[in-house]
């Protein structure tokens, strides 16, 4: 199979690195981990060449073999602190509610236009610092559904978990990166409206 | 009858699954009559959307990602593929 003239991998770095860095950057939220993953995703196409068919672009194959090594990573991380009984147990939010499971200090009001808010480089800052200040099993459960909007059952092979404790594990990422925002973001900007 | 804690949970819940029907009327339900519980279901949701948009924004180069390699790991990594 002929190999298109752009697939020149002397120009890879130049060309991708950046491009591949920051994409791992956004999953693995660790400067060293993300460096590696590019290394092994331009070191495996390397000696894959022949699998790029020249069907999608070269970028897309590319992310296509970081994707692996970026589950892979994952998948090591599940392996070293595999989630324990006990820290699936308690309600993220337990502390704010009262004995028959109401709140005693609900969530404050955000107030504004979401979609504004999204747009805000800030706001964006707040959001990738609170994520990374998950647990990585935490992080990456909700890396996967909600940034990649992977299935629930295929996120259960990656993390090895049972679907009944990924709704656990998402439940506590999403409350937790909740409150996180609520003093980092809101908290600051000290929240109004409703 | 469900509390705001059993709320919460199946909120996050229904975002991963499809709730029997007996829960997803309860927590309807609920939601009609408890602020706080709608404000957490809302809020949920905008995380949501956050991270759908930093999945489309992190196509694009600069912001909201100005991080580059470091020239150390350019140079790394320029090494490793040259050797043979």
């Amino acid at each position: 199979m002929a190999i298109p003239a752009s697939s020149n991998p002397s120009e890879w770095v130049d060309r991708y690195g950046d491009y591949l860095f920051r994409y791992a950057m956004l999953r693995l939220r660790d400067r060293a981990a993300a460096e590696d993953a590019v290394q092994e995703t331009f070191l495996a196409a390397l000696s894959n060449r022949g699998t790029f068919s020249g069907d999608s672009s070269e970028a897309t194959w590319l992310v296509g073999v970081l994707k692996h090594k970026i589950a892979d990573h994952y998948r090591r991380q599940a392996r070293e602190a595999p989630l324990e009984g006990a820290d699936l147990a308690e309600h993220p939010d337990a502390g704010n509610f009262d004995g028959s499971g109401h709140w005693t200090a609900g969530p404050s009001g955000w107030g504004g236009n979401p979609a504004d808010l999204y747009r805000q480089g800030k706001f964006l800052d707040r959001f990738r610092e609170c994520l990374s200040g998950l647990s990585p099993n935490h992080a990456n459960a909700f890396t996967l559904r909600e940034i990649e909007g992977l299935d629930t059952a295929e996120i259960c092979k990656v993390l090895n978990v049972t679907e009944t404790n990924l709704w656990v594990i998402l439940h506590r990422a999403r409350s937790l990166l909740r409150r996180c925002l609520e003093t980092r973001w809101f908290g600051a900007t000290a929240g109004k409206g409703t | 009858m469900l509390s705001c804690k059993d709320v919460t949970k199946l909120v996050s819940e229904s975002m991963d699954r499809s709730l029997p029907l007996g829960k997803r009327v309860g927590v309807r339900l609920h939601l009609l009559i408890c602020r706080f519980c709608e404000r957490y279901r809302r809020q949920i949701l905008l995380l949501r959307e956050t991270a759908r948009h930093l999945a489309h924004a992190g196509e694009m180069p600069g912001e909201p990602f100005p991080e580059t390699l470091s020239p150390e790991a350019r140079e790394r990594i320029r090494r490793s593929l040259s050797a043979p």
